[in-house]
């Protein structure tokens, strides 16, 4: 019996009509300039990722309407959870008698986001909400905060924009490059009952459509990000946990090892991007 | 419940095939990808498989394939070919091949298995030892795929 092998050329002329059809036509805004700073949305790819010519923000992907929100911090609807960030960053929690105010100034944190996660002397892993984790209870003798938790995303949300416009550029060698390689595996591996990859999506299908949501590279350098789906600041981690659902697959837990490492090498396929935190996406 | 009572009909009154229930995922016989038996010996309902197609609980195909028959559907993906005139391209067996396990027919290939309930990692509780579609909706399926002239 004889396997024939379609041409996909037939395919994709005939979604092409279908999609001119729904009026979902993708000519976006022409570029990402949020007061007078032009943000990198495409940069060249890293050695590492031979399979992308270029990396591209998930801002590229996004529909004119919701690409326009992110042009001008007051249509920005996370910077309502920005401002909440800025009252709970002054204000003093735990035994030490301390806020986050009392030991850093905002500009102490410009770059910050660029380069995390990154390994500590102690030879771990740390994402941002380990080192707001980390503040709490060691320095200011307060509970820590849910790793997903809106407290934390308003938190982080501000600390990562005192890196707005910046190109990530997380380390991937040296002591980071055990936790790299085994994000990279997590990447690659098909998990679930619908047995898929990240790169099954966002490398080999970045730019397609997916039902109704046009597939991006799933790249973080615009996390946390405001959904307009659940109306609020998601991390890192609870888009990764949510991705894993929808191939129905058992998640990782967020702030675990595996969705430590994965977001290092996540970051690291996203290098040269501005960070856009906090972006808004649907 | 409707299609209980059909099936249980038909299992008393005999289709003449040997089938007692449906084979198991992991007894499915793929031949070059292809699958020559029924999954069920109960002919396939098209309109039953439509609506299996289109749902996003059961075939969800209409993630990746866009089908003009479903012009009133409002969302197509474009990540597999469009599955206009299908019936053509494959034989009945090969369709229930590629809808049971396509990576039997094209290696590696992103397409799910949906009758399929084992060789998996990290399944989520809920999906564990299930396959996607149940073996009479993969004959239904096939059945509307057939359809696709
Ligand atoms: C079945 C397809 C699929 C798989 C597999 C998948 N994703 Fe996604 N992912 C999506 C869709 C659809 C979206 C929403 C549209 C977009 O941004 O691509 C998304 C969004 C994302 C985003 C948000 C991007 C942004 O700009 O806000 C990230 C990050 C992400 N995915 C990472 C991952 C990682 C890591 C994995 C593996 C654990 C993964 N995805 C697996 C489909 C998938
Ligand atoms: C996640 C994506 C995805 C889903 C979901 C999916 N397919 Fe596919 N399918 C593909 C791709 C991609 C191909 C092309 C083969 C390849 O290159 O891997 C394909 C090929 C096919 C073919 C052969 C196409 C041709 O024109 O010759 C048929 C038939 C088919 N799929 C039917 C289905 C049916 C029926 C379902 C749902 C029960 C389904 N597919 C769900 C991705 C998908």
């Amino acid at each position: 019996m004889e396997i024939q092998k379609p041409g996909m050329k037939v395919g994709a002329a005939a979604v092409i009509v279908l999609l001119a059809g729904a009026g979902a036509g993708f000519a976006g805004q022409p570029s990402l300039v949020i007061d007078g700073q032009t943000m990198i949305t495409k940069a060249k790819a890293p050695a590492y990722t031979p399979k992308l010519t270029s990396v591209q923000s998930g801002w590229v992907f996004r529909s004119k309407e919701t690409q326009a929100l992110q042009l001008d911090d007051f249509d920005n609807p996370g910077f309502v959870f920005v401002d909440k960030g800025r009252d709970l960053f002054n204000k003093v929690e735990g035994s030490a008698g301390k806020s986050c105010a009392s030991c850093h100034e905002l500009k102490d944190f410009i770059g910050l986001r660029t380069r995390l996660p990154r390994v500590n002397k102690d030879g771990h892993l740390e994402t941002m909400e380990d080192l707001v984790n980390k503040s709490r209870t060691k320095y200011m003798g307060a509970k820590p905060w849910k790793y997903s938790g809106s407290k934390m995303t308003a938190v982080t949300a501000l600390i990562s924009l005192q890196s707005r416009g910046m190109p990530m550029n997380v380390a991937v060698d040296g002591p980071a490059k055990p936790f790299w390689e085994k994000g990279k595996k997590l990447y690659y591996t098909r998990v679930g009952q619908l047995d898929l990859a990240c790169a099954n999506c966002h490398e080999d299908n970045y730019g397609k459509m997916i039902r109704a949501d046009h597939l991006s590279q799933g790249q973080i350098n615009g996390f946390p990000t405001y959904r307009l789906k659940n109306a609020k600041l998601n991390s890192v981690h609870a888009r990764f946990k949510g991705c894993m659902k929808n191939v129905r697959a058992k998640p990782y837990k967020q702030g675990s090892p595996e969705f430590k490492a994965l977001e290092l090498y996540v970051a690291s396929r996203g290098q040269g991007l501005s960070v856009e935190s906090p972006s808004v996406r649907n | 419940m409707k299609r209980l009572i059909i099936t249980a009909v038909v299992a008393v009154v005999g289709t003449g095939s040997a089938v007692a229930g449906p084979v198991a995922p992991s007894a499915v016989v793929f031949k070059e990808g292809a699958v020559e038996a029924s999954l069920t010996g109960v002919a396939g309902d098209p309109a039953a498989g439509k609506k299996a197609f289109i749902n996003r609980k059961q075939g969800n195909c209409l993630a990746c394939h866009a089908t003009s028959d479903l012009k009133d559907q409002p969302f197509h993906g474009e990540i597999g070919p469009a599955l206009d005139g299908v019936a053509g391209r494959w034989t009945t067996a090969q369709l229930r091949g590629i809808v049971s396990n396509a990576k039997n027919t094209f290696e590696g290939t992103i397409m799910p298995a949906f009758y399929r309930d084992s060789g998996f990692h990290r399944v989520k509780k809920k999906f564990k030892g299930k396959t996607i579609l149940t073996a009479q909706q993969v004959e239904d399926v096939v059945a509307y795929l057939k359809t696709l002239k």
